[in-house]
């Protein structure tokens, strides 16, 4: 099961859940789970940033997911 | 990934190929455009920093001989509420002194100027919020009625748009723990991002609806996305082509006044151009968050950091969007702390709305962890550097904002520091040093590149991130590397929103590593083609035929005696082998690696005067690749001396009404080469293994550092710390006072 947890700005969409476990194999399939739990969620996943394994992504639609991988969501990061 | 030893063209430092045209004036920048029968549009701003606007009367401007147009928010799609419509051309309320109401295209722009004098504008006028302890305060004057603390209908009306939250650990176990407590509040100051070109575009429109616009910026494809937002419109309807610019440093990744050209153009018939004044630029467009930083930081008699927090609270301006977020998540980047809380508050105020500056949200947060990581060497007695060693994230440390760091150079920094001459060679009891380190994310971002085979083997680069600095250089130079070919025979282009597939903006420090990732990827399409018809030449299979120092040759084994054919021995026969040659790649680029340095400054102290002298700047860096050293190190300069006119002298000033009072650069003191030693720049390659050549973006880190070097300088010479920017003449002379 891969870890995936929400920072605080996120909290009012998860009803106040830090972090879960849930069983995916793709960012996709996390979303999807993810919106049939909290409906309207998947808008704002899919607008954030998140770091699976360590590795940052602005947009990790298809990215894989093993059943031990951290799952982070992050504010989207611009620049100068 | 390939050894540094074998590379030919990378880590090179040819000239750059858009030198000539710059440095002879030739380069077209924003304000070079014009185009027959055109007029010339200026922006009406407001006299308030807070005032509701009762009723805006545009007749007599309109009446005007020479006069066009003149246009407020009425006459733009009113279903389009964002706050970038509505900082683009204020509606029901103004919101910071300089805040657009009314535009007008007149003939000439003296005209223009005169219509905008005669707009009436009836104003009630509010109180404004001008600082984060008024904004945050309860009962506070509201920027926006509306504004509810992180979209949540519960709340109270706020002028706290969000909040941030970082947790790990125990913070109140970690503090007990600890031999040696440091806690300290900094404030920094707005800067502006200072770019030397101001903002321009002209605009034109077809009875069809189509529009183009040439601007300067660092995004064409994001100007045409916001304008056709503001402009309900589709992206189709809209060309945008960049012009070369003339700094940025984030401050051009946002539209001002393209919308309102383009309205102005439509409803007139003719080309509009419209260009800032330097006191437009200070007064209406975004600078960095003001903010109010306060750390506590933790330690064991051994140096080992053991609890820290951080409460963050960064002004936004007019509108929500504040770097908080960056800024929470960079403040502890550089450590492996066991426990931390980092708290972060978006504020509203009645200012511009921020925008970017070079590593959005890290120079203030930054600033005062490592001005508390100062303070802790001091108390400790330990070396700053040796300090900062102890506690350094490496490849595996959890960053605090949640992943884990793959291979990162903040180690080989700080080696690399310990050893450097500058550092080694102590300064006398005149000179104060003061150290720091500095960090940014990076980021990757799509990116699109076309490379063209032309006749005679010559290599033409098509990509859509404007080259702010010397990015043409670093592309040439990674297709040179690939394909194998000289660097002469490349030229890189800078295309418009229809002539190259889509880029996101030149920021971030992605350029090089994503837009560069497309080029390489690009000519590694290429060579699979001209492997291709090498094959086809010799009678051979595809796999049979490989690519070595610019040639397809035979792979060994491959019995046949053929001479190599190198690019121009393919080009010249590509009509008969299939036709064109055409490498292309698009791409979402991930794993930007992230960025750390280290700097040091050593300054000296005029006390009868404040002034703060530097003496000397060092400047070491982690770049995974340099792929044009002079760029890298040009950035590293750059940023530097940005980050030392933010620590010593810039500030906006704003008198009780909101108004800016230093709005130009005789008052807003940016340093000028005179102020500067000579930045001595040290480049660290820790490879990034996401970029075929091990890139890191470069641009946004060495603005940093430089803060909160800078402050533990002075308080290295002066034995006590001044903890607000800027350390300014009046501000050091007066804590000086204070001190005797």
């Amino acid at each position: 099961m891969a870890r995936v947890v929400f920072p605080d700005h996120l909290h009012r969409f998860t009803d106040g859940t830090h972090e879960l476990e849930v069983d995916c194999s793709s960012f996709r399939q996390l979303v999807r789970i993810l919106e049939e739990k909290w409906p309207g969620i998947e808008s704002v996943l899919t607008s954030t940033m998140v770091a699976i394994d360590g590795q940052l992504f602005q947009d990790a639609w298809f990215e894989k997911i093993a059943p031990d991988s951290e799952v982070f969501f992050l504010q989207r990061i611009e620049g100068g | 990934m390939a050894e540094v030893a074998n590379f030919k063209a990378i880590g090179t430092r040819p000239i750059r190929p858009d030198g000539v045209e710059k440095v002879t004036g030739r380069a077209n920048f924003g304000a070079d455009l014009n185009l027959p029968d055109m007029l010339h549009g200026k922006v009406l701003r407001s006299p308030h920093a807070h005032a509701r606007i009762k009723r805006i009367d545009l007749t007599k401007a309109q009446a005007m001989e020479g006069v066009y147009a003149a246009i407020s928010s009425a006459d733009f799609p009113q279903e389009v509420t964002s706050s970038l419509s509505r900082n683009i051309l204020a509606r029901d309320k103004v919101l910071y002194h300089g805040h657009a109401l009314a535009a007008v295209a007149a003939r000439t722009p003296r005209i223009a100027e005169e219509a905008l004098a005669r707009i009436e504008v009836e104003y009630e006028v509010l109180p404004p919020v001008l600082t984060l302890d008024d904004a945050m305060r309860e009962k506070a004057t509201l920027v926006s009625e509306d504004l509810r603390t992180n979209d949540d209908e519960n709340s109270p009306p706020s002028n706290i748009a969000a909040t941030q939250r970082f947790e790990r650990g125990d913070v109140t176990k970690g503090f007990a723990e600890a031999d040696v407590i440091v806690q300290e509040e900094f404030r920094v100051p707005s800067a502006h991002q200072g770019y030397i070109e101001p903002h321009a575009c002209v605009a034109t429109s077809n009875p069809g609806g189509r529009v183009t616009v040439w601007c300067t910026t660092q995004g064409p494809f994001e100007v045409r996305s916001a304008t056709a937002g503001v402009l309900n419109k589709t992206v189709s309807d809209i060309k945008v082509i960049p012009s070369e610019i003339g700094g940025g440093f984030g401050g051009k990744t946002v539209v001002y006044f393209e919308p309102v050209a383009v309205r102005l153009s439509e409803l007139t018939g003719k080309p509009v151009k419209m260009v800032m004044n330097r006191e437009e630029v200070f007064r209406a467009t975004g600078p960095a968050s003001a903010t109010l930083c306060k750390i506590k930081v933790g330690a064991k008699k051994d140096g080992r950091i053991t609890a820290a927090t951080a409460w963050l609270a960064y002004e936004a301006g007019a509108f929500p969007g504040s770097p908080v977020g960056p800024g929470c998540m960079s403040v502890f980047a550089p450590y492996d702390i066991d426990n931390f809380l980092v708290e972060g508050y978006d504020v509203l105020v009645n200012k511009p709305k921020v925008a970017a500056y070079r590593a959005p949200g890290a120079p203030q947060s930054m600033h005062a962890m490592e001005c508390a990581i100062d303070e802790l060497a001091q108390k400790l007695d330990m070396d700053p550097i040796d300090l900062r060693l102890k506690n350094a994230a490496k490849e595996g440390t959890i960053a605090p904002y949640g992943p884990k760091f793959p291979p990162i150079g903040l180690v080989e920094c700080l080696e690399a520091a310990k050893r450097h001459p500058n550092y080694v060679n102590k300064t006398s009891e005149e000179v104060g040093r003061g150290v720091a380190v500095g960090f940014w994310f990076n980021i990757g971002m799509q990116s699109s590149a076309e490379v063209n085979i032309a006749e005679d083997g010559a290599v033409s680069i098509m990509e859509g991130s404007p080259d702010i600095g010397g990015s043409r250089a670093s592309m040439c130079l990674m297709a040179a590397e690939t394909l194998g070919v000289p660097y002469e025979t490349i030229n890189a282009h800078v295309g418009d929103t229809e002539s190259t597939g889509f880029c996101n903006l030149t920021g971030g420090s992605r350029t090089t590593f994503a837009t560069g990732l497309a080029v390489v990827k690009a000519c590694e399409d290429v060579i699979a083609q001209c492997k291709a018809r090498a094959a086809m030449t010799w009678e051979l299979d595809v796999e049979q035929v490989d690519w070595r120092d610019g040639q397809a040759v035979p792979k060994p084994g491959v019995n046949i005696d053929v001479e190599p054919l190198s690019l121009a021995d393919i080009a010249k026969t590509m009509s008969r082998t299939g036709g064109p040659l055409l490498g292309r790649a698009s791409l979402n680029a991930q794993g930007a690696g992230a960025c750390f340095s280290v700097n040091w400054t050593d300054v000296t102290i005029d006390r009868e005067t404040g002034k703060v002298d530097v003496k000397a700047f060092t400047a070491i860096q982690d770049a995974g690749r340099a792929i044009h050293p002079a760029y890298v190190e040009g950035q590293m300069q750059g940023g530097a001396v940005q980050g030392l006119g933010w620590a010593l002298n810039e500030e906006y000033i704003y008198n009780e009404n909101g108004v800016v009072e230093n709005a130009s650069f005789l008052d807003y003191r940016v340093p000028v080469a005179s102020d500067m030693p000579m930045i001595d720049c040290e480049i660290i390659e820790v490879p990034n293994p996401s970029h075929p050549y091990g890139v890191r973006g470069v641009g946004e880190t060495p603005i940093v550092a430089p803060l909160a070097a800078t402050s533990n300088a002075v308080r290295d010479l002066l034995g006590f710390r001044i903890n607000d920017l800027p350390l300014s003449p009046p501000n050091v002379l007066a804590a000086i006072d204070a001190a005797d």
